[in-house]
């Protein structure tokens, strides 16, 4: 189907080779192992597998069309402008490898320049990689290049307990069972921030904690960074993008590493990924820092140009002591935030801000004032999740509201900590209505008021 | 703002801006404003102001300074640069696959769902293997995760003392890498003078505080490991697992399985071998695939029927392996990759398959045999699906890999991949993939002689190419020193 040959070429090429079958090519694989028979449905044409995934993608309920979303937990559902799909689809972009042959990748390097740019103006850093795979392993990374700053000899990372909870997952993944220490502090998942003071000591290399934090809330970590600060560790904030628009960036509060879930910037939900890893630091840990990294140059004919730099920190080069084992990122999701935050610009992602803000403490007001209800946070400052108390278990209410009206109701924080079964993570963007928020409140009244 | 000595061909967009012009706008709000927490709330936001059509142009422009698969051959080694089709792009985009949010109640999502079981379910035939998991990004990802599976079995076995990880001298930098950052030691294996692994040296590592051997098959050099049983029985022997690196794999599709040759972890690159785009450097997506015993090990969740309804039609759930080394990122993986990867092997079916590797190989032999006589080629045997020539010549003293490369951009060609494997000077890695013509691959050959031909006539021509691009040689050298990384930087 994608291979062009004919019989005719076919034959011709075999006999260049000197071999007479394409069999002949394979007979350096042990002959036990030779055409497997491989149990695959027959061969569709383009027609019939466009038939059959659609039916697929009609099989689910669509954020926005079939179901009213105000679920959130680490994916949010934004408005994404045309413009960005239409330049992601350029083959020209879509279809290079990473660019390892300046010449010839200048509009990927000159995008990626402008994306190390744009990170570092949204989160107050200096200097950003090329991208990662997602928040989650930008976290872990974090770990990695603060245990690879003290050369191994603060081998302790300390997580907040308010970290997403797959963030934290997956960083006990990746260094469970090493020499490397992850610890959670006991305080339970909603202590405050500084609960982590606890536990750095002078082992730790790295506090990492979330703005806004998982339950939503936001905290100036400025005393808090100081206090990492005189122990002699780094402070990384885990961020919403999005919030970067109207808060103060953690660069400001004095973070050493700022990390984020770039989903927010233009990428659809598309049921989890590909999203956007995003990793920001301080320039003089740049020979630590992970990934691809893109630097000015010029070119022979004295034209501005750009390359991937520093290239020594990879595995390509260094091998097992490279600063990590990353190679191929998610370089065309970061074109995606790039586009969506160049046409945003500083007034666009602003006022995207700042709507997520006012419609999201609109449905906090609606659903506080409701019987039974209650912020769990009620004065501690929030973007566009908030937490709430809830009279039956969350999961009660969830159910009923997508079997009654058709809503996903936010997330079940008892999925993650059994003693907030009566906990509530709502989510409102741009993409809700008032109407909508309304209708979640008198749905959540109903179902409160029948027990 | 950039220095004044320097010629700009497209400005950066912060050089487009105009303070108060705007690209998108978003409707008022529908409900009273609240307060915002004026201590929290950021006083300068120094991100760019453009148009719409300033944006469209300026990113437009920039696409016609890259090189992709969609404009010209690009045989890039190890990489698999095969045509990426259409069809794939836009059966990601199907709105029932962009616009459902990972948790979502696993209901409303049995079409997702279906997708990734079918998915599990087609690469485990691939491949061979038990049990497969979708989650890990990227090849790299994928590696990680079959260390630490391979970490996790030991020590579940109370077998804590296996720490090393064997790696032959031509491996993916990428294997020691993943090894070293699951806190495993690396002990490389040099390759014997046919280009497999040198099975004595690997011998004598294999001991007691083996954890397992990473290997890649065809290897980089394109070469099918000629002792591969042997290989195998080996690192079993003495306690250890096999990981195969499935980087390689477009050769072997259809052809030979590695889960029938005993190994016992994989990773395959749904960016190379089933056809989803590279990107630009990513997304891709490395799915883990193991053997019977290590399947409780997968991270998770992975997709399984839980249950079938009334008529039989299967139901879907997230399930967690027994003994799961835990998650390996958030949610469940590239969702939007895997559907494009299913989109692929539903239009191949197995006979498309076995296609895609026979043509893969023949290619690659093609251009191997019409090359040699005008290239060294160290390892000269049959190849599988890439073959390593030397970029260099006794009687043209300065040409390097690097000047070949940057020669045949002015043909339209993208370059091979240099200097890589290690074990091969002045290395040329070069990898057609199975969906380029033969005419292309006579032209492709035809400007591999003709450069040949200069290096030694006017070698100034290779030294100081490429002259027909964009774009003239790049000083990575001025990158590295003056370190700009960002616009703010030029302050």
């Amino acid at each position: 189907m994608y291979t062009p040959h004919t019989p005719e070429e076919r034959q011709a090429m075999l006999r260049a080779i000197g071999v007479e079958r394409i069999e002949d090519l394979f007979v350096d694989v042990p002959a036990k192992y030779r055409y497997p028979k491989m149990n695959l449905p027959p061969a569709m044409t383009e027609m019939e597998a466009t038939a059959q995934m659609q039916s697929l993608a009609e099989a689910n309920e669509q954020v926005g069309k079939d179901l009213i979303s105000f679920l959130g937990a680490g994916a949010y559902h934004h408005y994404v402008p045309a413009v960005v799909d239409h330049i992601l689809r350029r083959g020209e972009f879509y279809t290079a490898y990473t660019p390892y042959q300046p010449e010839v990748s200048q509009g990927t390097l000159h995008a990626i320049f402008e994306y190390q740019s744009l990170m570092c103006a949204l989160t107050g850093m200096e200097v950003a990689n090329a991208s990662m795979y997602d928040g989650a392993t930008a976290v872990a990374e974090a770990v990695n290049m603060a245990y690879h700053v003290f050369r191994g000899k603060r081998p302790k990372a300390v997580l907040a307990p308010s970290l997403h909870p797959q963030y934290i997952a997956t960083t006990l993944t990746y260094y469970g069972h090493s020499d490397r220490e992850v610890v959670i502090p006991e305080e339970g998942p909603t202590a405050e921030p500084d609960v982590v003071l606890k536990y750095v000591d002078d082992r730790t290399s790295l506090v990492m904690v979330q703005y806004p934090d998982f339950f939503g809330r936001m905290y100036d970590f400025t005393e808090l960074a100081q206090a990492v600060h005189e122990r002699g560790a780094l402070f990384g904030v885990a961020v919403n993008p999005m919030a970067l628009g109207l808060f103060k960036a953690p660069g400001e509060m004095g973070a050493d590493i700022v990390t984020a879930e770039g989903q927010p910037l233009g990428i659809p939900l598309s049921f989890g990924g590909p999203y956007l890893g995003v990793f920001a630091t301080r320039k003089k840990y740049v020979r630590k820092i992970a990934g691809r990294l893109v630097g000015e140059t010029v070119d022979s004919r004295g034209q501005r140009a750009y390359v991937l730099t520093l290239t020594a920190r990879e595995q390509h080069i260094r091998r097992a002591r490279a600063t990590s084992n990353i190679c191929t990122n998610n370089a065309l999701m970061a074109l995606a935030a790039t586009v969506y935050l160049g046409l945003l610009g500083k007034q666009g992602l602003r006022q995207v801000a700042e709507l997520n803000y006012h419609k999201a403490h609109y449905a906090a007001q609606r659903i506080a004032a409701l019987e039974g209800y209650e912020l769990a946070f009620p004065n501690t400052p929030f973007f566009n999740e908030f937490t709430v108390k809830t009279p039956v278990p969350a999961s009660q209410i969830l159910q009923a509201l997508l079997d009654e009206f058709d809503i996903l109701g936010g997330y079940d924080l008892g999925q993650d900590y059994p003693e907030l079964d009566h906990h509530l993570l709502i989510a409102v963007t741009e993409m809700n209505t008032r109407e909508q928020i309304d209708l979640l409140a008198e749905a959540l009244n109903v179902i409160a008021r029948r027990g | 703002m950039a220095q004044q000595d320097v010629k700009i061909r497209e400005p950066l967009l912060i050089e487009l801006s105009t303070p108060g012009r705007r690209g998108v706008r978003f409707p008022e709000p529908d409900v009273p404003q609240a307060d915002l927490p004026e201590d929290l709330v950021r006083s300068d936001l120094p991100l760019p102001e453009v148009s719409e059509v300033d944006v469209v142009r300026h990113y437009t422009r920039l696409s016609q300074y890259n090189h992709g698969v969609d404009i010209n051959f690009y045989p890039l080694g190890s990489c698999t640069m095969k045509y990426n089709p259409k069809v794939n792009e836009d059966m990601a985009r199907l709105p029932g696959f962009l616009n459902i949010h990972p948790l979502q109640p696993v209901e409303t999502v049995q079409g997702a769902l279906a997708v990734m079981y079918t998915l599990q379910e087609a690469l485990k035939e691939i491949t061979g293997m038990a049990g497969v998991s979708l989650q890990p990004a990227a090849g790299a990802h994928g590696e990680l995760t079959g260390v630490l599976i391979i970490r996790e079995y030991h020590r579940s076995r109370g077998d804590t003392k296996r720490n090393k990880i064997l790696v032959p001298d031509s491996a993916h930098g990428t294997n020691p890498a993943s090894s070293a950052m699951s806190g495993m030691r690396v002990v490389e294996i040099p390759s014997d003078k046919r280009g497999n692994i040198d099975l004595e040296k690997l011998k004598a590592e294999c001991d007691d505080t083996l954890a397992g051997l990473m290997i890649t098959n065809p290897n980089t050099l394109g070469l099918f490991e000629e002792h591969i049983e042997e290989v195998v029985q080996a690192v079993h022997e003495a306690g250890g697992l096999v990981y195969g690196d499935g980087a390689n794999l477009n050769a072997l599709l259809g052809i030979a399985r590695f889960g029938d040759m005993g190994f016992d972890v994989v990773h395959l690159n749904l960016h190379k071998t089933f056809s989803t785009p590279h990107g630009g450097g990513g997304p891709g997506s490395g799915p883990v695939a193991v053997a019977e015993h290590l399947v409780d090990f997968l991270p998770g969740p992975v997709v399984t029927i839980v249950d079938q309804d009334e008529e039989g039609t299967p139901i879907y759930g997230f399930t967690w392996p027994e003994k799961s080394i835990g998650r390996v990122k958030a949610f469940y993986g590239h969702f939007g990759v895997m559907v494009r990867a299913l989109t692929y092997i539903l239009m191949l079916g197995a006979d498309g398959l076995r296609q895609v590797a026979e043509d893969a190989v023949l290619n690659a032999n093609y251009l191997r045999v019409l090359l040699q006589d005008t290239y060294h080629i160290p390892y000269n045997r049959l190849c599988k699906h890439e073959f390593v020539a030397e970029g260099r010549w006794p009687d043209a003293p300065g040409i390097r890999a690097l000047d070949i490369s940057k020669r045949l951009m002015d043909f339209g060609f993208h370059p091979p991949t240099n200097y890589f494997p290690l074990i091969v000077h002045e290395a040329l890695m070069i990898e057609p993939t199975e969906t380029e013509s033969k005419a292309t691959l006579d032209a492709f050959i035809d400007a591999m002689k003709q450069i040949a031909r200069e290096a030694r006539e006017n070698p100034e021509l290779l030294r100081k190419a490429p002259h027909n691009t964009p774009f003239g040689r790049v000083d990575e050298v001025r990158a590295a020193r003056q370190l700009i990384l960002t616009w703010f930087d030029w302050a």
